[in-house]
């Protein structure tokens, strides 16, 4: 493939989430907050779009995180901190309120300890958020079904987590998110547990639209090589991911000779 | 028993000064500390069986090197694992305890720490905890500030760039009410994001009430899970029933707070065995209410007003950080406090590792914000301190210091919803 018609179709392929177009694959979490991740992630991962933690936000605090997201970047809102639906449709209305637009990235847990997200409230926001006009973009356990029912409820995208939030332990839930991309229309997001780039990209080879990290990189031991490899890596999957991998790679291959050939009717 | 604590004031009445000599020097004369008093609530929890039985059965010498270097191998770190890494075959491994703190913290915590600051609004109390500036027999200065007094402290705090706060309060039902303490809350709303309580525990209803008033969290410490020891240093109140004291977060979180932290005041016993009792507290209650926001201190004693004599024994820094490197390695999830007790170094090194909060322009006595920050003598009366701080830093210098170290201070991590 020559250079020209390579960039040409990377032009051409771009993520859409409600409507707006993203050039870039990569979208920064909000667990360990650092103006300096956010200026990497910008900068050396080429991230369009960051999460904000409205419990953050919400501060009279001088240095406040909303100064540091540049021109052009689109704030992603989270509800962390919610533990039921009600909770998060007031953190989304709240940061509506805060002037943070109308994405907002539904988060509702239960539990303190492993973080993992309760798929029935965040249908249940979903539904609700999605109704008063919000482009959803829920983070879920990986649930065939619950996806499902995520879509009915009016989601923008599905952000199964790959494994428990801040752990870097990768594709843990593999085969359930290729299940999600094999049978969702939406954009398939993978949140959480990514700690490698190597991860990443195996998980834009398998089709994810997108990757959202944020403590790969914050615990990185050089913050802005770290962002620079992950860019690399997301374009490297997704370039393999619309190439069609070969017979070694096992999925999407074909076979040089039709093993049907013989058949003479 | 050491009497250390036990300090007599020339303004004691005859009768109450032969009350306080009978109370330390005749067991016969105290209560029971496991007899609940009219109107408290008492919970049929397991929660305390479950600690108390593993905490009664520690034996920190039976731990060896090769116990230790085998938790600290360990993904996930269990009671057993717990059980070694405060053992004194874990003191030779602090730096691999410490390293190993630093990681599990920066993988939940990232680079953050979040700042608080303690606000005192009355030091009246009904208890006699013999180690405790605030306690009865104490002669100090008492003050319950009113709400326009509460007001301006809240606004000297707020102006700092606060955003948390912790009202504290002596334990006092009829000095320092749940009425008394809501209107408190109310009013901290106005001026905080945030809002904790350390005040005398109370029933499910009063948290509840308490909650709807704009608390989110509850802190109560234990003091001691040695309840023989508990029964010699409480010698009078309500402090001194022991199971209400202990199924104290439990009822907060009934009431619908969303968080609660646990402690127990390290050199009153045996810290290894109230350190471990501490960690499967907060352990066993979150598995119970896996929603709870949860957090742990490790306050060691300090000296109080009348009192220089009283130290923090045998827990030295070394012995505090293999309690705080344990603490994290065991509930890597937790929140993690260490107050103005310890000094700067200190603080300033353990947020490194271990620590995930840090109180800033600290005072515990009452009504002195102003005069403390601004650094002139006040106009008004004041209350004393109920122990004397050791890292003095303001707001500002804190979170300068912070960020200076590469850290990213945090004054507000919450949503009232």
């Amino acid at each position: 493939m020559s250079e020209t018609t390579s960039s040409s179709s990377a032009a051409a392929d771009r993520l859409v989430i409600g409507g707006r177009e993203f050039g870039s694959r990569f979208i920064l979490g909000s667990g360990k907050y650092s103006m300096r991740l956010i200026e990497a992630a910008v900068r050396d991962a080429g991230a369009e779009m960051v999460t904000l933690a409205v419990r953050r936000a919400n501060t009279r605090e001088q240095e406040s995180i909303l100064d540091f997201i540049p021109q052009g970047v689109t704030l992603l809102p989270n509800t962390s901190g919610a533990r039921n639906a009600d909770e998060a449709v007031r953190i989304a209305r709240l940061a509506r309120e805060l002037g943070c637009g109308d994405f907002v990235k539904v988060e509702i847990m239960r539990d303190t300890k492993y973080l993992l997200p309760d798929n029935q409230e965040t249908i249940r926001a979903t539904e609700r958020l999605a109704g008063e006009g919000f482009i959803v973009m829920p983070y879920m356990y990986p649930d065939l079904t619950a996806a499902r029912d995520l879509v009915s409820a009016g989601a923008a995208t599905i952000m199964p987590l790959a494994s428990p939030i801040g752990s870097n332990k990768g594709l843990a839930t593999r085969d359930f998110i290729q299940m999600l991309i094999d049978e969702i229309s939406l954009p398939i997001i993978v949140d959480a547990g990514i700690g490698r780039p190597s991860q990443a990209c195996e998980a834009m080879e398998m089709g994810a639209a997108a990757i959202m990290a944020n403590t790969a990189l914050a615990t990185a031991g050089d913050l802005h090589a770290m962002a620079r490899a992950f860019r690399l890596a997301i374009e490297a999957g997704r370039a393999a991911y619309l190439a069609g991998l070969g017979r070694v790679l096992t999925r999407g291959g074909d076979s040089s000779d039709p093993l049907t050939g013989f058949l003479r009717d | 028993m050491d009497n250390q604590y036990f300090v007599d004031s020339e303004f004691l009445s005859p009768a109450a000064l032969a009350k306080k000599h009978r109370l330390e020097s005749d067991p016969s004369s105290r209560t029971d500390i496991f007899a609940y008093l009219p109107g408290m609530e008492r919970l049929e929890s397991e929660v305390c069986g479950q600690v108390m039985e593993r905490v009664r059965a520690y034996d920190a010498s039976r731990w060896t090197a090769r116990d230790v270097r085998l938790a600290l191998s360990h993904d996930t770190c269990s009671v057993e694992d717990l059980e070694a890494l405060l053992s004194p075959a874990a003191e030779p491994f602090l730096e691999e305890m410490a390293a190993k703190a630093r990681t599990v913290t920066a993988r939940h915590f990232g680079n953050t720490v979040y700042l608080f600051t303690p606000l005192y609004i009355a030091n009246h109390c009904e208890n006699y905890c013999v180690y405790c500036g605030f306690n009865c027999y104490n002669h100090i200065r008492r003050m319950r500030l009113t709400m326009e007094q509460i007001e301006h402290e809240m606004q000297v705090i707020a102006a700092t760039g606060m955003e948390e706060i912790l009202l504290l309060t002596g334990e006092s039902h009829a000095q320092s009410s749940v009425q008394y303490i809501g209107d408190a809350c109310r009013l901290a709303r106005k001026y905080f994001r945030m809002v904790g309580l350390e005040v005398y525990p109370m029933n499910t209803d009063d948290y509840r009430f308490l909650r709807e008033c704009g608390a989110d969290y509850v802190t109560v410490f234990q003091e001691t899970y040695d309840t023989d020891r508990y029964e010699q240093l409480h010698l009078a109140g309500h402090k001194r029933v022991w199971p209400y004291r202990f199924d104290a977060q439990e009822r907060a979180l009934r009431g619908g707070m969303r968080g609660v932290a646990f402690s127990a005041l390290l050199g009153l016993a045996d810290f290894r065995r109230d350190a471990l009792a501490t960690a499967l507290h907060a352990y066993f209650l979150q598995r119970k209410y896996p929603a709870a926001e949860i957090s742990l201190s490790c306050p060691r004693l300090r000296p109080i007003v009348n009192n220089e004599r009283i130290s923090p024994l045998d827990v030295s820094e070394r012995k505090l950080c293999q309690v705080l490197c344990a603490y994290r390695l065991f509930l890597p999830f937790a929140g993690i406090t260490v107050s103005s007790r310890e000094s700067a170094a200190f603080r300033d090194g353990i947020v490194r590792i271990a620590a995930t909060k840090v109180s800033a322009g600290v005072s515990t006595g009452i009504g002195d914000h102003e005069s403390k920050y601004s650094g002139q003598a006040s106009q008004e009366p004041e209350g004393d301190e109920q122990f004397e701080i050791n890292d003095a830093r303001s707001y500002a210098g804190m979170y300068g210091d912070l960020s200076r170290r590469g850290l990213q201070p945090v004054v507000n991590d919450y949503v009232y919803v």
